[in-house]
């Protein structure tokens, strides 16, 4: 099932994403340096490097938390200069968190309807009365999320407040959330970072089936070579904010560069 | 099993200390004779229901505190502001619209203190926005005297004023209530039960849950917490109105109001910030702590040690919210930080 098959490659539609010399720095620490690279339709995109490499920071760029001090991101080939994550997300794009940020107070379908919240049409008063329309929609939204909920596997969890939940079932309900917007472009920060076997096998599951049934557009920040290498269609690799490879997983596989990044460069 | 349970009783012992203190204090009055137990009963519902009134202030604070981090020192000016505005629009008008225009005005001051403080200030220091709070909460006192006049106003909300008298067979004499102050109870019982229901049953309060717990990923799925606060801030000018409304009522609408007002804030942290039931119970364990001290402990101050004993009620608060911060520094229901160090 590897990730290059005709069949797939078949599927891979036009650049949905650019990003062109982007810089980004935090007062004078340069975080990423003249990156560039596009993501696909329909791809599964996956960016590696070690710690620090500027991953995290990269995700961030592309979801409007920052905002690059130079060069420019286009998504659909729209530029925008200035965006803020709210954008982000009415643009299509959704994302989940390295370190987990659900609403921990609130159960597993709260925490997912939340995620409907763009798709709702009726004002936030009739929303708040709950009358007329507002109160069908909120039946169309709920439907929506029980079909996520059962997509995910999550059904016995739905009542539960996500705070008890063990950390693998979290990260499928971070996953859910981002998924009730049905995004056009889904961004997973690091989706199976301590995951166990199973666990990691039944994330990478849902990757493909959505990016498959969906056709969502996937960028993910892994660590584990053999998911990057499994699942993904293409990869970028990152060291010291700059890019050091791009290219099919076997083709970064190859790389010398990127060999010495991960093992140091033998003296 | 047992064990266990001395050995966390053991473990968390300034909780119990303090438990027992409490207990003691509200014991004291019965046991020592010093009130018979109809005027014990007394004692204990006027706090509750004065307590009522500083939970109303309180959930003020806390609405705002949760969902936007910032702590609200206008609080107290707004519960002014509002029934200010009421009380003289009323003089024109019946009192519904009055109540409703001024309802309408703090949406709009919700709207611009959105617009030209919490925009520009946001992912500021929290000092600079407890400054700016503290700004608001200055202006708005003087801008609304300005406009409405600095006398004492006011507002008849029809409420009953003589007292009642129940359980006289039981107890000589019975016990008296205020039949104000139960109205308001029952008004404010009402409103908690409204905010509860819009929190946990509606899609806006779902989206206000969500900014309080996590701003970075509520605005991720595409929440504007922009307009979050707008709607949290005209909760909160609700709130106020409802405050100022029964109040006014009580104590007729004059400037100290906002320092009365100000009381909501011991109860507020005493109940932990972020909790709506921490207000609540904050405000009645406050109501009638206060109640007791003044009646009972200026009492026993007066009798054994030859002193005034007055004014305890005053002050009697913020000792009390002290205590509980030295014990619990999160508060009643707070959420207790844990920092790496």
């Amino acid at each position: 099932m590897s990730a290059s098959d005709v069949s797939r490659t078949g599927q891979i539609g036009n650049v949905l994403l650019q990003v062109e010399h982007a810089s980004l720095t935090f007062g004078g620490v340069k975080a990423l340096t003249d990156i560039c690279f596009d993501v696909r339709e329909r791809e599964i995109r996956a960016i590696i490097g070690p710690n620090g490499a500027g991953k995290s920071s990269l995700l961030n760029l592309i979801n409007g938390v920052y905002t690059p001090v130079a060069g420019t991101i286009s998504y659909r080939g729209q530029v925008r200069k200035r965006m803020h994550p709210v954008d982000a997300a009415r643009m299509g794009i959704a994302r989940t968190f390295q370190s987990l940020a659900l609403f921990k107070g609130m159960s597993v379908l709260d925490n997912i309807m939340t995620g409907r919240t763009l798709r709702m049409r009726s004002g936030l008063l009739a929303q708040a009365l709950r009358i007329g329309p507002a109160a069908r929609e909120e039946i169309e939204h709920r439907k929506v999320v029980e079909g996520i909920i059962d997509f995910l596997e999550i059904q016995p969890y739905r009542r539960q407040p996500v705070g008890m939940l063990p950390y693998g079932l979290q990260k499928r309900v971070d996953l859910g959330r981002a998924l009730a917007l049905e995004p056009q472009l889904l961004l997973l920060d690091e989706p199976m970072a301590g995951m166990n076997l199973e666990e990691k096998q039944d994330m990478c599951r849902f990757i493909l089936d959505v990016n498959d049934e969906f056709g969502t557009t996937i960028v993910l920040i892994e660590h584990d070579m053999g998911v990057v290498m499994d699942i993904s269609d293409r990869v970028v690799v990152l060291d010291y904010g700059r890019k050091i490879g791009d290219g099919t997983p076997n083709e970064v596989h190859a790389n010398r560069d990127v060999i010495n990044a991960y093992l140091g460069i033998a003296h | 099993m047992s064990s266990a349970i001395v050995a966390r009783l053991r473990q968390h012992w300034p909780v119990v200390l303090l438990a027992t203190l409490l207990a003691a204090g509200l014991a004291a009055p019965l046991a020592t004779g010093v009130a018979t137990t109809g005027f014990f009963l007394e004692v204990l519902l006027g706090g509750l229901m004065a307590g009522v009134l500083y939970s109303l202030v309180a959930l003020g604070f806390v609405l705002i505190y949760k969902a936007s981090g910032v702590f609200n020192f206008a609080q107290g000016a707004m519960v002014l502001f509002a029934a200010l505005a009421t009380a003289r629009l009323a003089e024109h008008m019946p009192l519904a619209l009055a109540a409703a225009l001024a309802l309408l005005l703090m949406i709009g001051f919700a709207v611009i203190v959105e617009r030209l403080v919490l925009r520009p200030l946001v992912n500021q220091s929290a000092v600079a926005l407890l400054m700016a709070t503290l700004g608001i909460s200055t202006f708005l006192e003087g801008f609304g005297q300005a406009v409405w006049g600095n006398d004492i106003y006011r507002i008849d909300l029809g409420l009953p004023k003589e007292p009642m008298i129940v359980g006289a067979q039981r107890f000589a004499g019975g016990i008296l209530i205020s039949r104000e102050d139960l109205a308001a109870a029952i008004v404010v019982g009402a409103l908690v039960l409204v905010l509860g229901l819009f929190f946990q049953k509606t899609a806006t309060g779902r989206a206000l849950r969500a900014v309080a717990d996590d701003h970075l990923a509520a605005q991720a799925i595409g929440i504007p917490l922009n307009r979050i606060w707008v709607i949290v801030w005209s909760v909160a000018g609700f709130v106020a109105l409802i405050a100022g409304l029964v109040w006014g009522s009580k104590l007729g609408v004059q400037f100290s109001l906002s320092q009365v007002a100000l009381k909501g804030l011991p109860v507020a942290i005493l109940g932990g910030l972020t909790s709506v039931p921490g207000a609540i119970l904050g405000g009645l364990i406050i109501g009638v702590g206060e109640k007791f001290a003044e009646v009972f402990l200026g009492q026993a101050l007066a009798r054994w040690f030859h002193l005034e004993g007055g004014g305890i009620e005053q002050w009697f608060a913020y000792v009390l919210v002290l205590a509980f911060l030295l014990v619990r520094p999160e508060g009643l229901f707070g959420e207790r930080h844990i920092d790496r160090v």
